[in-house]
This record gives C-alpha cells, sequence and structure tokens, in this order.
C-alpha cells in the first residue's frame, strides 16, 4: 500500500511540474516514480499530507554543473531555495561542462546545468538528456594584466584581440579542459586568422579559478566568465581588456547557461521528476528572480532568461533540429 | 582525540575572525575523519590476516604477491580514483548499489590506498618478529590463532606504525576521493563528501588561498593528534 500511495504522489508531483517546466513529456515520470521505493523508502511512513511537493522529501538530486556556477556563489544561492521549497538538498558536483555531461552519460546525475550549446545538443542527440531550457546569461570577457603587452585594452572585437595576442606571442592561458569557457575560447581561435600554439599559448587543464590565478601569476591574457572573474578580482590582478555583450561587446563573448535532465527511457534509475522539479523551479518565477537578484560587489552576475511571453521553441531541441528530419523520432508520447 | 579537534575548531572563530563558519570546517573534519578512519578500520582488519598468512607460510608466487603489496604502496591515487569511479559508476559493473558521489564511494577508494600500505609494512613487522617466538608459542601448545597473537602482540609496534602510514595515505589523498566523492557540499555548507584535502583544492581553486591553509593545518594538526593517539598506543610496547 505505501508503495503504491508514493507511487501516486511521484506521478502527481512529476506531472505538476513537468507542467511548470513546460514539457510534454509527463508520463516520462512513470518508470522513475517506480524506482523511488529504492533508494528513499524509509521516510515517507506519514505526515506527507495531500501536498505533492513534500513526496520528494529525504530523496536525494544530483546536479552536475560547471565550475562557474559554483565558484560564483549563485548555486548555493537557488539550492537554498530549492531545499526551502522542496525539502530536497541538493547534491551539487561542480565540473567543467565535458566532464558534467560525461558524468550524466555515465548514469550519475539527475540534472546537468552547463553552458556550451553544441555539447549540450550532442547530449541530446546521443539520448542522454531531455527538456533543454535556456536558463541564464552572462558573458565572456578577455582579461589580461593591467599594463597589456599586446595592446588590446578597449578593443571592440574579441576575434581581433585574440589575433593581436597571437601575433605578439604574449602569454595566453586557455582552461584547457572542455568547459563551456574553454569551447567558447576554441570558437573565437576557430574565427581568428591565427592558431592558438607555441610557448606562448598554455593549456591550463584546470577550473576557472585555477585558471584565473594562473594568468595573474604569469601576467598572461585569458578568457574568462564574467561572474567567476566579479567573484576573484579581489584576489588577482587582471583587468577586463576587452568587454563581453552585457557591456556592450561583441556577441561571440555571449554566454548562456541551459539546464537539461537525463533522459529517464536510458537512465531509468535516475531522479527523473525531482530533477524536473528542479528544471521547473529555476526557470520559474522564483528561481528567477533568485537569479536576478544575486549580486557580488554590488554587480549583478547573471541575467535570467528562462520565462517570456514569446518562447523561443528552439531551446527544447538541439539547434537546427527539424521534425521532418527525425521522423523516426518515438521520444514524445 | 576528535570530539577535542572539533572543539578546537569550534573554539577558534572566537579569536580569529575567519573568512567562514565554524560549521563548514566542523562537517569538513567530519567527514574526513569519518571517511579515512573507516576506510584505515576496514584496511587493518584484512591486512593484517594478509599479512600473517603471506609472511608465514610458504607457497609458489609468494615473491610475486609481496612485490604487488609493495607496487601498491606507490599507486597513483587519481588512478584508483578513475577504476573506482568506473566500478561504481551507474554505468559500471556496481552502479545498481548507487554508491557514486557518497562518502563510501570515498571509503572503497582510501580502502584501496592504504591497504598496500598497512598490508606491506606488516609483512615486514611480523616477519622480523624471531622464529625462535613462534616456536616457542607453538611447543607452550599454543593454537594457530595464539600464536598468532603472540606475533601480533610482538610485532605491534611495527604495525602501529602500518597503521598510521595507511592513515597518512588515507586522509592526505585527495586524488581518488575527489573523482569519486565529488567534493559535494549542500548549500547551507554542510559537507557531503568534501574532505580536508578536496576543500582546501577547492578553495585554493577560488583564489582564497587564507581558507586553504587553515584547512591544510587543520590537516597536519590531526595527523600529529592520531600519530601521538597511536604512538602512545603502539610505542609503549616496545619492551618486552
Amino acid at each position: 500500500m505505501p508503495i503504491q500511495r508514493r507511487r501516486f504522489l511521484a506521478l502527481a508531483g512529476g506531472a505538476a511540474t513537468a507542467g511548470v517546466a513546460g514539457c510534454t513529456g509527463m508520463f516520462d515520470g512513470e518508470d522513475e516514480a517506480a524506482d523511488g521505493g529504492e533508494d528513499g523508502g524509509g521516510d515517507d511512513g506519514g505526515g506527507n499530507g495531500g501536498d505533492s511537493a513534500a513526496s520528494v522529501e529525504g530523496e536525494e538530486l544530483v546536479l552536475t554543473t560547471t565550475t562557474s556556477t559554483y565558484d560564483t556563489g549563485l548555486l548555493d544561492e537557488v539550492n537554498l531555495a530549492f531545499e526551502e521549497r522542496f525539502g530536497t538538498p541538493v547534491q551539487a558536483i561542480a565540473q567543467g561542462t565535458g566532464a558534467a555531461l560525461e558524468t550524466a552519460r555515465n548514469g550519475d546525475a539527475d540534472v546537468i546545468m552547463v553552458h556550451a550549446r553544441g555539447s549540450e545538443d550532442e547530449f541530446m542527440e546521443e539520448g542522454h538528456g531531455v527538456n533543454r531550457r535556456d536558463l541564464m546569461f552572462n558573458d565572456f570577457v578577455i582579461l589580461g594584466s593591467p599594463d597589456d603587452p599586446a595592446g588590446i585594452e578597449g578593443g571592440e572585437d574579441a576575434v581581433e584581440a585574440f589575433e593581436t595576442v597571437a601575433e605578439a606571442e604574449e602569454m595566453f592561458v586557455s582552461r584547457g579542459d572542455d568547459s563551456g569557457t574553454h569551447v567558447a575560447e576554441l570558437e573565437i581561435w576557430d574565427e581568428a586568422d591565427a592558431e592558438p600554439g607555441g610557448e606562448w599559448y598554455v593549456e591550463a587543464g584546470a577550473g576557472m579559478g585555477d585558471t584565473l590565478n594562473q594568468t595573474s601569476q604569469q601576467g598572461a591574457y585569458t578568457l574568462s566568465d564574467r561572474g567567476t572573474y566579479i567573484s576573484q578580482r579581489g584576489e588577482i590582478e587582471l583587468e577586463i581588456l576587452v568587454e563581453g555583450p552585457v557591456e556592450g561587446g561583441p556577441e561571440i563573448l555571449a554566454n548562456p547557461y541551459g539546464i537539461l535532465a537525463a533522459n529517464p527511457a536510458v537512465h531509468g534509475d535516475r531522479n527523473y521528476d525531482l530533477g524536473m522539479a528542479y528544471i521547473g523551479f529555476l526557470t520559474g518565477q522564483e528561481g528567477q528572480e533568485v537569479v536576478e537578484n544575486y549580486t557580488l560587489d554590488g554587480e549583478q552576475l547573471f541575467f535570467p532568461e528562462a520565462i517570456s511571453e514569446d518562447p523561443n521553441f528552439e531551446q527544447y531541441v538541439p539547434e537546427g533540429w527539424s521534425a521532418n528530419g527525425d521522423a523516426d523520432d518515438d521520444e514524445t508520447a | 582525540m576528535t570530539g577535542g579537534a572539533l572543539l578546537a575548531v569550534d573554539a577558534l572563530p572566537a579569536f580569529v575572525d575567519l573568512p567562514f563558519e565554524s560549521h563548514y570546517i566542523t562537517s569538513i573534519v567530519r567527514v574526513s575523519l569519518y571517511v579515512s578512519l573507516v576506510a584505515v578500520a576496514i584496511s587493518t582488519l584484512f591486512s593484517l590476516p594478509v599479512a600473517m598468512v603471506v609472511g608465514f607460510s610458504e607457497f609458489p608466487g609468494k615473491s610475486l604477491v609481496t612485490a604487488i603489496i609493495n607496487t601498491g604502496m606507490g599507486f597513483p591515487s587519481v588512478v584508483v580514483g578513475l577504476v573506482v569511479l568506473f566500478m561504481l559508476s551507474s554505468s559500471g559493473p556496481f552502479g545498481p548499489l548507487g554508491l557514486v558521489f557518497t562518502p563510501e564511494a570515498m571509503i572503497i577508494s582510501q580502502f584501496v590506498l592504504a591497504t598496500p600500505v598497512i598490508t606491506g609494512v606488516s609483512l615486514a613487522a611480523v616477519t622480523s618478529v624471531e622464529r625462535n617466538v613462534r616456536d616457542a608459542a607453538f611447543a607452550m601448545g599454543g593454537t594457530r590463532l595464539d600464536v598468532a597473537l603472540v606475533v601480533i602482540k610482538e610485532a605491534r609496534f611495527g604495525i602501529a606504525t602500518a597503521v598510521l602510514a595507511g592513515f597518512g595515505r588515507a586522509i592526505s589523498e585527495v586524488g581518488s576521493v575527489l573523482i569519486v566523492g565529488g567534493n559535494i557540499a549542500y548549500a547551507d555548507g554542510t559537507s557531503y563528501t568534501r574532505n580536508l584535502t578536496t576543500a582546501i583544492q577547492l578553495e585554493a581553486r577560488q583564489g582564497r588561498f587564507e581558507t586553504a591553509m587553515f584547512l591544510g593545518a587543520i590537516l597536519v594538526a590531526l595527523v600529529l593528534l592520531v600519530n601521538a593517539a597511536v604512538g602512545r598506543l603502539g610505542g609503549s610496547g616496545r619492551t618486552r
């Protein structure tokens, strides 16, 4: 009997949150509900009442995300708000975007928050992820030591700035870790008439924070997301030399964050309905407000973009995906 | 010992203005001690019988086993982390246990790291117990178990050293626990799988070197404390 009730509650919760997140696959919650008894069975003896939110209490939510959301402190803020609402603490694992998606590919994450659209699309096309939403954005900035040996300060063109650094062979520190920032950096090099390589181009193979420290110590240049830079600029000697789009810089430096759930059809033992609750919360009014109001040193770090009267439907599917091209797709029930 | 360390940490902010909450630190220390002490305890229970068997019996391939144990002492922790992650991950053979990114996963990887150290050093200790001591115990009508206990008693200083070396290896390694534990702390600052070493790594990444140094000092202090405690137990037994 308790199993039945639990199953019902989980279904109700899944359906409700699926509705919030604006997705169509609400019946996907069923797999998870059936599995639910395994991982948190002992806790739902009573007192749940009719509130579907309470049924997730005692369960676990594993989020893999990027170092930028964690190191800026934003994640703790939204996770506290989520816990307050749903009673479930979030286990957040801060990795690079590549590693965060890889962990989810292995079936070890319920929900993924990253910032490399190309990698997210690949992840979805492989069938590992569903229900992607645009979450928020900020931008990348090009940083360097205040004396700026290559002379790129105040430039309006990120590609040109990279070319100048390469020409001057001034040291450039790359993340080199398949993170969202690394992917964005490589996209800029792709546009540039210069090859990143040679002794001036160093791969840190580390998170943004480590890379900023290293860049600062070396008096080098690097590409950083604005949030991590603001949160650490007190500890390092680096200045913004080329601004991103938030401050009127080039669009190529835009840094959009997406959030998506592990596909329950592939990763049946993941907590799909709770993952969708998390996505629903973050892309709903309350979560977006937390993002909007999060400031550090009086500066807003992330700009919410999930709520729109005129939604961009392309956020749910891989870029360029068309229903006609994939007619045999049976994902949507 | 544990209580004392935690108390000291709690008391610290009273006279030093720390840039973090003591709750954060105490929960990290708790996770560190829980994971490493449990790992070393299990490892010791496993290692001692193995050391006794390998030490006191002759069998083909004995030198190979000894070589494997000695090689294991220097096994790179990141490799252990990767292998344990592969085993415990949902897509791995032990995935259904749901252990990945839990303190228990950290215990497993530290067990793998500490066991060769404890086995290897204990092996050296028990084989150095003189043959006539064993023979005497046997001659006095002791069973195999009695003989084993006599040997352990004789070799206790070396075994204590082995356990300490294993503990040192477990609590100070960062590579594997970061991979299999995920360095998770909840949003309210309570650690789940964040121990001292992974916290130091995180603080250093964020450029907060003072906090990292402070955590480093706690780590060193803990190792010293445990050494002193075990040293007292094992060291006083040197007399025959």
